[in-house]
């Protein structure tokens, strides 16, 4: 026992990440809707979007060990989906056009929760068919694998006219989604994700990620657990998808492609996959700073259309920058510091007795160096 | 008649263009257990060479011969600065780490040239339709059948024949042990990407020669078709890389012409299926390893 070891109920303890990123999030919150302009509201809700997508995508890559890039294609399915379910006969007249009368889902009108629900349902339901097969891969063929699905889905957004309105974009959507809806559901998901990963369920998960061998000997169904973790995370992804959408109000499906894939990837990874922390700390960070790049790549690009002393040193226009500042950082992280910002552990109760538990290490398979 | 000749002579210079593309990425793949994402970036660095060097009076074949150049430096480069330092983490990590570099560079081109598509000069004999026997072909598809060939030609002379190839064979069988019998890990890495890298600039005079036009996202198409070639084929096996190629060059010009356009714009939908099915149904490819290597 260490001198430090402050004598709290064993739930505390455990339960001490999770509080403390609840209060964390709670804090910036309350700040933005105190404080904040409208400006900054809205790029905070954006970002507690992110942290749920974030945090879905670790449900499942987090706890499994396998990458998928498949998520934002879930997030598009909640997104149209959303919007098949909440708008009235009326208003799909105007943003879905292509939809013929006769359909009932022309006639299905849900209050927004409901509608986010059904469309997590119907992703879930897809995810679910997806997975049996989809599962059965692992490491890289896992992470082609999903990312063919999520060409495949963008393809037919691009084209299913009746349903997305192919390429064009989508507009006159009503924007239920505001700053503490948002907050809600991240909390909400925050905590599920949190309970997921300690349960037995997750713990089994988890086991058979850092050696499948060992945790087929102990008995455990490691494809039954994965497909659980899936099915589970692409239900989280697509409700973002239509708290999102009910956000933006317009979008198309290149709203939901390779962008996209790559802005929640970098978040999660720059985290660190391995928990829950890593993913919420992740997508904070990872927002703040593009926000932060972007005010400043759009007042460098005003000096120099303003041709000021320092705007004529700015030998072009600034596009693309924030992205290579995040990609830069992803690649510094992986070297550095592949489990991420957190190590892949959560938060510790910082006044108990100094255990050294053992990090979470990627399995390394042996290969030459 | 006259249709099946330029049905064939099509989809044998596509077929090529595809198997090259397909061998720069299971080249290295072989070798590293890498995925190289970033290996379309390299057709980028291939085609705004072309772009920017194209604007200076030199003779075309010499611009194109300093564009391919460029790719395979980048190539070297972006094994030495980005996956060396993670060359022993999992599979998934380098996957991810090329995801990363290919948004870094593609970022780059969007930055430092433009987000637009540009028109590249490119030579008259590109353009032209040649009467050969009564039978009108395009001269662009005569080069690149004939350079995919050679291509093909000189790099089996090259793995059979060379010390080099040799090694490299050895290393894609068993690197450890390959490395045990003195083979140099770095030299070899770096040869395979040197190689990648040259396929890919070579694919970037065909791809940009086919639209004239280079943008940022110009490599994402060709590192597509790599995957689905090489999965098809087998990521294990060069061999099966040019089937893959040749296999996807013919389907592809067999369905433009088959296909009805409401279904042709299903078309990228259908192939990315069939590449989830093969997958599952025989996950090595149609063409195995040399051996069946132990699950990772």
């Amino acid at each position: 026992m260490n001198a430090r070891a402050l004598h709290v109920p064993r739930w505390v303890e455990r339960a001490f990440p999770l509080i403390v990123l609840v209060v964390g999030l709670l804090a910036i919150a309350a700040g933005t809707d105190l404080l904040a302009g409208r400006v900054f509201q809205r790029v905070v809700t954006v970002m507690f979007i992110n942290v749920i997508l974030v945090v879905a995508l670790q449900i499942f890559t987090g706890n499994s060990g396998l990458m998928s890039f498949a998520h934002v294609a879930f997030m598009a399915i909640g997104a149209y989906g959303s919007i098949w379910f909440s708008l009235s006969s009326q208003e799909k007249r105007l943003t879905l056009p292509d939809m013929p009368e006769s359909w009932f889902l022309h006639q299905v009108h849900l209050p927004f929760i409901p509608a986010l629900i059904a469309a997590g349902l119907v992703a879930a339901a897809v995810g679910a068919v997806l997975g049996v097969p989809l599962l059965r891969l692992r490491d890289a063929s896992f992470t082609i694998a999903s990312f063919a699905w999520l060409i495949i889905v963008h393809s037919v957004a691009l084209q299913w006219d009746e349903l997305t309105r192919g390429s064009r974009t989508v507009f006159g959507i009503p924007q239920y989604t505001g700053l503490w809806t948002a907050t809600g559901w991240m909390l909400l998901f925050v905590a599920l994700a949190f309970l997921f990963r300690e349960m037995p369920l997750g713990l089994k998960l988890r086991a058979a990620r850092d050696d499948e061998a060992a945790a087929w000997s102990i008995g455990i169904s490691s494809a039954w657990v994965r497909w659980v973790a899936w099915v589970f995370s692409v239900f989280v992804a697509a409700v973002a998808g239509g708290l999102w959408a009910h956000f933006i109000t317009t979008f198309s499906p290149n709203s939901f492609y390779l962008r996209q894939t790559f802005l929640i990837v970098a978040m999660l990874i720059i985290g660190g996959s391995g928990s829950v922390s890593g993913a919420v700390i992740g997508a904070v960070a990872v927002s703040l700073t593009s926000e932060a790049l972007r005010s400043v790549e759009n007042w460098l690009n005003l000096q120099r259309a303003a041709q000021t002393a320092l705007g004529q040193v700015i030998p072009f226009q600034l596009v693309g920058f924030t992205e290579i500042v995040i990609a830069l950082a992803m690649i510094a992280v992986l070297i550095l510091r592949p489990s991420g910002l957190t190590r892949g552990r959560e938060i510790r109760w910082p006044f108990g007795p100094k255990l050294d538990r053992p990090a979470a290490v990627e399995p390394t398979p042996e290969r030459a160096g | 008649m006259n249709d099946i000749v330029q049905f064939v002579v099509s989809s044998l210079s596509l077929g090529g263009l595809y198997a090259l593309m397909a061998l720069g990425l299971v080249i290295v793949y072989g070798i590293l257990r890498l995925i190289n994402f970033a290996y379309g970036e390299l057709v980028m660095v291939g085609g705004y060479s072309l772009l920017i060097l194209g604007k200076t009076v030199w003779p075309w074949i010499f611009v194109a011969a300093l564009s391919v150049a460029m790719a395979v430096l980048a190539s070297v480069l972006m094994e030495r600065v980005g996956f060396r330092p993670v060359r022993n983490a999992s599979p998934t990590t380098m996957l991810i780490t090329s995801f990363a570099i290919s948004a870094l560079l593609q970022n780059i081109a969007l930055l430092t040239v433009s987000p637009r598509p540009q028109a590249v000069r490119l030579p008259g004999f590109f353009v032209q339709t040649l009467t050969i026997g009564g039978f009108r072909v395009k001269a662009v598809d005569l080069i690149s059948l004939a350079v995919s060939l050679i291509l093909l030609g000189v790099l089996t002379v090259f793995l059979r024949r060379t010390i080099m190839g040799m090694a490299l064979r050895a290393s894609a069988d068993d690197f450890t042990m390959a490395r045990l019998l003195g083979v140099r890990a770095n030299g070899v890495i770096a040869v395979a990407f040197a190689i990648s890298g040259f396929m890919a600039g070579i694919v970037s005079l065909f791809w940009v020669g086919r639209s004239s036009l280079v943008e940022p996202a110009v490599g994402l198409q060709p590192v597509l078709i790599a995957f689905i070639a090489s999965v098809v084929g087998g990521m294990e096996s060069l061999k099966g890389a040019v089937l893959g190629g040749y296999l996807l060059g013919f389907l592809t010009v067999g369905l433009q012409s088959v296909l009805p356009q409401s279904l042709l714009d299903y078309r990228q939908a259908v192939t990315f299926s069939i590449v989830i099915v093969l997958l599952l149904i025989r996950p090595q490819g149609l063409i195995g390893g040399t051996y069946a290597r132990e699950a990772r």
